[in-house]
């Protein structure tokens, strides 16, 4: 993507990926309910639920859609980052600008980098150990991913580490929702204090789901 | 009242700036900020001082000259304000004030407070008319407008060109200026016909010129003189959306 100089297009492109990205957090979270379930439960249906995702065709090509769309969200972000620092020249001595906007929606880059670092932890810890790394079987002879989720928050450090990553996901959201929409070209007043709206029960409703999951695993173990 | 002002001066473009102080003992409350500026210059020319050069052209907030940051806020603490219609009611005896330029790469400071704004007017030069052919004046209704559309229109040809905008993005964006001609554009009959080429080429322009990319802060519209609206963005976007589609 380089070679797509123009800014608005690779705005389209950071919009459109993010809102995917959201659409991904909205069925993750649904399916990561299931390990609220009663202990025994959680464990045979969570392992069932996990072996369905890694052996249909349809869910694959959809998780390179997935690899995809992280990785030109995270390359775009970087390019205009860049892109804008240089248009910016010097700065301020004295500086209140930031009287004029909230504080999360200028700082993207930044909340990005924590949700990306957090990624990179997610996918080794879970991802990779789950595909390539050896697991014990539940009864019903499927890799025990349930078993591998309780043991990892049953330290504390670990369950405040991921709160603290959903917290910036979720002020990343409360900006990026509705800015992904005025990029890709939605300008009616109306709709626009909908979407508005909307963005802000989408950004808290995904940061407390995410929440309740380590949290709920570290106090039943 | 007593002002203490820290003010850029600069040389030239290829001078490195800095911040100078001094200190104003009879500043009147009623005075506009560019009377208070005045009164400073009269003192220094006095002084056989080189005076601090800001541009200004109608002091009434409609030419879009006078744009300076002043405390760090783009025309002052008054929010949709230009520097000439700010008053120095707005401070208090002994306040400190730093007066600086407005910054971007594509505003190159000239001397002390003023910058090079011409980038903004070849934005409007790619684009931001619309070609007719000279001759008698059209019967006035042969082209329906509402009255909604032509107000809609009119709020967005309201910008006066003053880079506020872009001295307050953080990304250095023209966004807001640009959008605005765009829409106002967009927003008639007679503009709609040339819609597609003429974003095309003014948001080209644009990025030519070193303009940062919009990140949907919304704080240009916060300080803008003229409170031009950031929905004006989101149609700069869906213009070029629609016209690149088109291609
Ligand atoms: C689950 C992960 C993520 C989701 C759901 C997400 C979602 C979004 C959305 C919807 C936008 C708005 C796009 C727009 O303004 O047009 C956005 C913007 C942004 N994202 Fe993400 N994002 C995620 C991860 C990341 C990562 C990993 C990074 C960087 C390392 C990142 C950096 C940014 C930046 C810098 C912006 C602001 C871009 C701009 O406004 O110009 N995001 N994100
Ligand atoms: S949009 Fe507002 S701040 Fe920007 S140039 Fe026009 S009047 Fe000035
Ligand atoms: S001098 Fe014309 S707008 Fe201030």
């Amino acid at each position: 993507m380089w070679f797509i100089k123009n800014s608005i297009t690779r705005k389209n492109l950071m919009a459109l990926t993010g809102l995917f990205l959201c659409l991904f957090l909205v069925i993750h979270l649904l399916g990561n309910f299931q390990l609220l379930l009663p202990k025994e439960e959680a464990r045979l249906q969570y392992n069932l639920y996990s072996d369905f995702l890694s052996n249909n065709i349809l869910v694959k090509l959809i998780s390179y859609g997935l690899y995809a769309s992280i990785l030109i969200h995270t390359l775009d972000s970087i390019y205009l980052t860049i892109k804008a620092k240089k248009a910016k020249g010097s700065s301020y001595v004295k500086d209140n600008r930031g009287r004029a906007s909230k504080w999360y929606s200028r700082q993207m880059m930044f909340l990005g980098s924590i949700v990306f670092a957090f990624l990179v932890i997610h996918f080794k810890d879970f991802w990779f150990v789950y595909k390539f790394g050896t697991l014990p079987l539940d009864t019903n002879g499927n890799k025990d991913l349930y078993g591998l989720v309780l043991v990892s928050f049953e330290n504390l450090w670990y369950v405040l580490l991921y709160g603290f990553a959903i917290l910036s996901l979720g002020f990343h959201l409360l900006h990026g929702f509705f800015s992904a929409f005025r990029t890709i070209g939605l300008y009616n007043p109306k709709y626009n204090s909908i979407i508005k709206t909307v963005g802000i029960v989408f950004a808290i409703a995904i940061t407390f789901g995410y929440f309740i999951i380590p949290f709920y695993m570290y106090l039943i173990d | 009242m007593v002002i203490h002002l820290k003010i850029w001066r600069q040389k030239n473009q290829h001078t490195k700036g800095y911040l100078e102080s001094y200190t104003l003992n009879e500043v009147d409350a009623e005075m506009s900020f560019l009377e208070m500026l005045d009164s400073l210059n009269l003192k220094l020319a006095k002084q056989g001082e080189r005076p601090v050069e800001f541009d200004h052209d109608c002091r009434e907030g409609i030419c879009g000259q006078c744009g300076v940051m002043i405390n760090g806020i783009a025309h002052g603490p008054l929010k949709n304000t230009s520097t000439c219609q700010l008053h120095m009611r707005s401070f208090k005896d002994g306040d400190t004030i730093y007066v600086e330029p407005f910054k971007a790469k594509a505003f190159p400071v000239i001397r002390d407070l003023k910058v090079d704004r011409s980038g903004l007017d070849e934005i409007i030069a790619a684009g931001g008319y619309i070609s007719v052919n000279t001759g008698q004046a059209p019967e006035a209704n042969s082209i329906l407008v509402s009255h909604e559309e032509s107000e809609s229109a009119f709020d967005s040809a309201a910008c006066i060109g003053c880079g506020a905008c872009i001295a307050t993005c953080k990304n250095a964006s023209a966004a807001l200026f640009t959008s605005a001609k765009i829409s106002q554009l967009a927003k008639l009959p007679q503009g709609q016909k040339e819609s597609s080429k003429r974003t095309v080429d003014m948001v080209n322009r644009m990025e030519e010129l070193d303009f940062g990319h919009c990140t949907n802060t919304e704080a240009c519209q916060v300080e803008c003189p003229q409170d031009i609206s950031v929905l004006n963005i989101a149609q700069m976007n869906y213009e070029y959306n629609k016209a690149k589609l088109k291609s």
